[in-house]
């Protein structure tokens, strides 16, 4: 059996409130609050990145893992905020965590869905017994373009996991992935910015693709939606999880432990990924839970987890995704934050 | 910063690596390559804990262009169980609370990003011990 033998998330400590947002586009912030089920978002400051993100989340992992990072053997970061063009992240992760140079490293794209892929391909290696551990990150310092509905949501934060085959906390009973072209939001080499379909971006692509994620899964491991205890979704805003969930049967019981991002906005990579991470921090040996990621342009990768007993010594071993997430904010104004994303042109 | 130096220096500022003399014992942040205690040049490495006490800082308000988006901030000293002491950026704090003697912890951040072009530059800052 291959699962998850350490698991850590990071978030900023900084916050902005949508009403903050609206001010300054002269939008009405509760209209958007309610339509996005969203009242704030984690903003990272100048010095924090995706590569930092997943350096300090990879480290959680390990203390939960408590392995020798030279025993991993694969490095993936997924995201769509790599701080370079050309040059992987995961090389700055592995050399501080040092997992280097015994390492194959590369870097993960596909929008939302870049960390889940990670952890779809490093549950792969382990189990072929090409390595004994793989590290999967899912992170991400999103942008959205000033005053569009995206600058509300799109936040930062990273989520990890070190899959292995032994001492195990989640076992990866299934997987299965559900991809089709589907143009619903993508960046152009060079523009800063991203582009969205707008409406095309619910129903032909986050609900199609999500949805057929989940059923297909639980086709192949023949299960329903009563049969898992929990249910992590995408989360591009508050609502979406939801919707897509009642439409599959699952209720909000089975959605709130991983359902972040009316507070914490859409880290993107980062999205589903932190949502296990939480839903793994309250959960109990024997639990299941399902997990379905999405990535724009579209596809998503679907996991059935079974929580072990090692959860009970592993979770308190690092800091847990909800304190990252309510305690210790520190909120700032637009101009603070248009600074912090270098939304502003200066002299050079 | 040149991406010799940078490369040079990750094992200190990536890893938190420092060296112990192996003749004397005597124990050096950021590594050197000759003992000023006895002139021993083999050294051990060890890992620095995760948290240490603020010994002392200054805050800055005029920094250098590089660091404009940050300030004003504070830059520390802190000390660490073993006696070491390890200098760096305080971040996430409201710099008029800082007290000396409250409890650190170090948080990997991105140091310096050479203009648009160049190679980004990682290591640890101090950040107050919360959880
Ligand atoms: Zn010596």
């Amino acid at each position: 059996m291959v699962g998850i033998v350490g698991y850590g998330a990071m978030i900023p400590r900084h916050r902005i409130k949508v009403e903050e947002i609206a001010k300054v586009w002269g939008a009405d912030a509760p209209s958007y609050k309610k339509g996005l089920m969203l009242w704030q978002k984690s903003v990272p400051t100048p010095d924090v990145d995706t590569i930092t993100l997943s350096v300090e989340a990879t480290k959680n992992a390990i203390k939960r893992a408590q392995i020798n990072p030279k025993d991993i053997g694969a490095v993936y970061v997924g995201s769509e905020s790599h701080p370079y063009a050309v040059k992987p992240s995961g090389t700055t992760v592995a050399e501080a965590i040092g997992a280097v140079p015994d390492c194959h490293c590369a870097d993960f794209e596909f929008a939302c869905k870049a960390g889940s892929e990670a952890m779809f391909v490093c549950l792969g290696l382990v189990k072929s017994g090409y390595m004994k551990y793989a590290l999967a990150v899912g992170g991400d310092t999103s942008q959205g373009a000033p005053g569009d509905a995206l600058e509300y949501s799109a936040s930062a934060g990273a989520a990890a996991f070190i899959m292995g085959k032994t001492n195990l906390i989640a076992e990866a009973l299934e997987t299965y992935s559900f991809m089709t072209d589907t143009p619903d939001f993508w960046r152009r080499e060079h523009e800063f910015y991203p582009q969205h379909g707008g409406r095309f971006t619910g129903e032909p692509a986050y609900f199609r693709t999500v949805t057929g994620a989940a059923m297909g899964i639980m086709n192949k491991a023949k299960m329903k939606p009563k049969d898992f205890k929990y249910v992590i979704f995408h989360q591009p805003n508050g609502k979406f999880p939801l919707r897509v969930g009642k439409m599959l049967g699952f209720t909000k019981k089975q959605i709130e432990p991983g359902w972040l991002t009316p507070r914490l906005g859409n880290t993107y990579s980062g999205s589903s990924p932190l949502g296990l991470t939480s839903t793994l921090d309250i959960s109990k040996p024997g639990d299941m839970i399902l997990m379905i990621s999405y990535g724009s342009g579209a596809g998503s990768d679907a996991f059935v987890w079974r929580v072990t007993d090692r959860i009970k010594e592993a979770r308190d071993l690092a800091v847990h995704t909800t304190t990252l997430l309510d305690k210790n904010q520190i909120f700032v104004d637009y101009g603070t934050y248009a600074k912090y994303r270098h939304k502003i042109l200066k002299n050079k | 910063m040149f991406p010799s130096r940078i490369w040079r220096e990750m094992p200190q500022r990536y890893r938190l690596e420092a060296a112990v003399c192996k003749k004397c014992g005597k124990r050096y942040y950021p590594p050197r390559l000759v003992c000023a205690e006895c002139g021993g040049r083999q050294f051990d490495t060890y890992v620095l804990p995760e948290e240490g006490k603020l010994l002392t800082f200054t805050v800055i308000r005029t920094p250098a262009s590089q660091f404009s988006d940050l300030a004003p901030y504070a830059m520390g000293i802190i000390k660490f169980d073993d006696g070491l002491q390890m200098m760096g950026q305080i971040a996430d704090c409201d710099i008029d609370k800082l007290k000396i003697g409250q409890k650190m912890r170090l948080e990997f951040r991105k140091i310096q990003t050479d203009d648009t072009h160049g190679v980004l530059s990682y290591a640890y800052k101090f950040i107050p011990k919360w959880y």
